[in-house]
């Protein structure tokens, strides 16, 4: 106390920087309080959203609203049929579709946006590589909706035409469009674990006598292994959850069958076009949200999980996060 | 900093109070019944309390029945109504209200059935669309056609007119799941239009490059097109009239308000809804 005052005494000048000082320090804790608040309400609002949904969906479990409860939404008949004398709530066909659709979006993804990382990573000069990547990652910024009428307008019709099929929008249909929207991501996430693989991984391989096809496929593909991992999972949850290109291209029936060429129903888009009409607080507005939980946690656990590799594969190339 | 706070808002919120002006004498007119009608009634309330502030009006669903016997508690001014009022519906009106009731068609409601312009198909019965929509008759050979495998378009559940065509087409059936539900109207005639299997419904006013089929009450009856003037004349099976109903005839506010709704105004809110008016267009 005493040293400090004794120091301001004998600085005469100090006395402005001194308030200086206490105004800088006075915009750090201000703008550190602002952050701090904008955060705890981007993150309360998320909880608001979840406990909101919850609480929709959550009387299910005790209450009978008009005859849906948690156990109708696998009870036989395996028929979606919300709104009929007698509903039927069976969520399988749409558990299906969902899956469907996603997987062959994922077929279709994951080799195009797998070997365009590889190459721009590995083999692209850099000025190619600094076209091709945000040409690429500019796919990410189409709105959904304009991938959805681009399959519903021109690639339902082609596909028709080109294979005969019986069903003009189908899952084949949807997996296409929805493909496209999530290959920016796959390749994203995927050409940043390969460029972050360290450059003497490389030189090691080519030093001992690799080819550079060998280097790029046996030794930093695999370096890169859950890197591209979390990539294949954060395109999965994106296809998942994904809901105007599905609502559009896909048929929206409620087929159970295997088969890519029939017309197809999803989890997001039943939720997207049925909830705008259902009675508030009765049975198919319950199963609605109980529908909208079960994308929220799937899409969730893979987030998740994409993270989770993410950072394994930080370990697994420096040794520590 | 909290007492400044709390000051402020207070401040403020005493001005907004003295801003808003007085109440003046205001009506309310109640109106009551089909779902059907809900988004329209909304609609002619709300442009009808801007052109006339002195006027409120509430405008609450529940079904035709429910409407109906709101007007016969005497609940409502108006019930809005998608069937026509029953014979002991009226009997009670009079017993209750000592009223006749008075009958105002405020629009129509009819649905074409499309097919793809190069189906032969020359006509349906009643009957037929609805076993092709429940997937009962799954051929076109079966009703006159080229075979091939007929494929089905319609609205999702949550439209009325889904309901509507469930209702009185399909005898509250349901349709099969290889049924395709899309949004709008739009994307069912741009669906059959690309279909030569397939076969939807909707409004008259979206038909564009497809065929609209002529629909026959039963096997023996004569096929009647889906024009506005069938619609008008009430000899096309898949339309009717939709109504509003007052106890006794409709005075003061309530008469400008049915005035109102009848005027082109009015009726021009009928066919943005997808429904037509009464005079056709």
């Amino acid at each position: 106390m005493r040293s400090s005052q004794a120091v301001s005494q004998v600085l005469r000048p100090s006395d402005v920087t001194d308030r200086h000082l206490k105004r800088r320090r006075m915009l750090d804790r201000l703008a550190e309080a602002l952050i701090l608040g904008f955060a705890s309400v981007a993150i309360a609002i998320i909880l608001l959203i979840f406990i909101y949904v919850g609480r929709e969906a959550l009387p299910l479990l005790w209450d009978n609203a008009e005859g849906a409860t948690i156990a109708s939404t696998f009870a036989p008949p395996v028929q979606w049929q919300p709104v009929s004398i007698n509903p039927r709530y069976n969520v399988i066909p749409l558990l299906l579709g969902t899956l469907k659709v996603t997987l062959i979006a994922m077929l279709i993804a994951t080799p195009f946006a797998l070997a365009a990382a590889l190459f721009t990573s590995e083999f692209a000069p850099v000025r190619l590589r600094e076209i091709i990547k945000p040409a690429i990652e500019l796919l990410a910024g189409i709105p959904s909706v304009v991938m959805g009428f681009f399959a519903l307008i021109v690639l339902a019709s082609w596909l028709q035409s080109q294979f005969g099929l019986a069903f003009r929008l189908n899952a084949l249909n949807a997996g296409i469009a929805l493909a496209l929207a999530i290959i920016p991501i796959i390749y994203t996430v995927s050409e940043d674990a390969l460029t972050s693989v360290p450059q003497h991984y490389r030189e090691a391989s080519l030093a001992l006598g690799a080819s550079k096809i060998q280097t790029a496929v046996r030794v930093v593909f695999p370096a890169a292994m859950p890197g591209i991992g979390a990539a294949m999972i954060l395109g999965f949850g994106r296809a998942i959850g994904e809901t105007m290109i599905v609502l559009m291209a896909s048929g929206g029936a409620a087929i159970v069958s295997l088969s890519p060429f029939v017309s197809t129903r999803t989890l997001s888009a039943t939720i997207a076009a049925e909830l705008g009409e259902v009675v508030s607080g009765g049975g198919h507005y319950r199963i609605l949200f109980f529908l909208d939980i079960l994308l929220f946690v799937v899409t969730s656990i893979l987030n998740w999980a994409g993270d989770y590799y993410n950072r394994r594969m930080r370990v697994r190339l420096f040794g520590a996060e | 900093m909290t007492k400044k706070f709390l000051t402020l808002s207070l401040l403020l919120s005493t001005l907004l109070l003295l801003g808003c002006p007085a109440p003046a004498e205001r009506q309310t007119i109640t109106i009551k019944g089909s779902d059907t009608l809900l988004q329209v009634g909304g609609r002619w309330a709300e442009l009808y309390m801007n052109a006339h502030p002195d006027v409120t009006i509430q405008v609450t669903g529940g079904g035709s029945g429910t409407g109906i016997v709101a007007l016969i508690d005497g609940t409502t001014d108006i019930c809005q109504s998608s069937r026509p009022i029953k014979q002991e519906e009226k009997d009670k009106l009079k017993a209750n209200k000592n009223a006749d009731v008075s009958e105002i068609p405020v629009a129509l409601d009819a649905l074409a059935v499309y097919v793809h312009k190069d189906n032969p198909v020359a006509a349906l019965t009643l009957e037929q669309v609805g076993k092709i929509f429940m997937g009962e008759i799954t051929d076109w050979k079966d009703v006159g056609g080229m075979p091939g495998h007929i494929v089905l378009y319609g609205r999702e559940n949550s439209s009325g007119t889904y309901v509507y065509f469930k209702e009185h087409v399909l005898q509250n059936k349901d349709f099969p799941p290889a049924y395709q539900a899309l949004p709008g109207t739009g994307g069912v005639v741009d669906a059959v239009a690309k279909d030569k299997n397939g076969i939807g419904y909707g409004g008259i006013g979206y038909a564009k490059d497809i065929k609209t089929v002529p629909i026959k009450k039963d096997a023996a009856s004569a096929p009647v097109e889906p024009s506005m003037a069938n619609v008008l004349n009430n000899s096309y099976p898949i339309s009717r009239q939709l109504f509003w109903y007052t106890a006794g005839a409709p005075q003061g506010a309530v008469k400008d308000l049915v005035d109102w709704v009848l005027g082109p105004d009015g009726q021009k809110v009928v066919s943005e809804k997808g429904f037509y008016p009464l005079k056709g267009e």
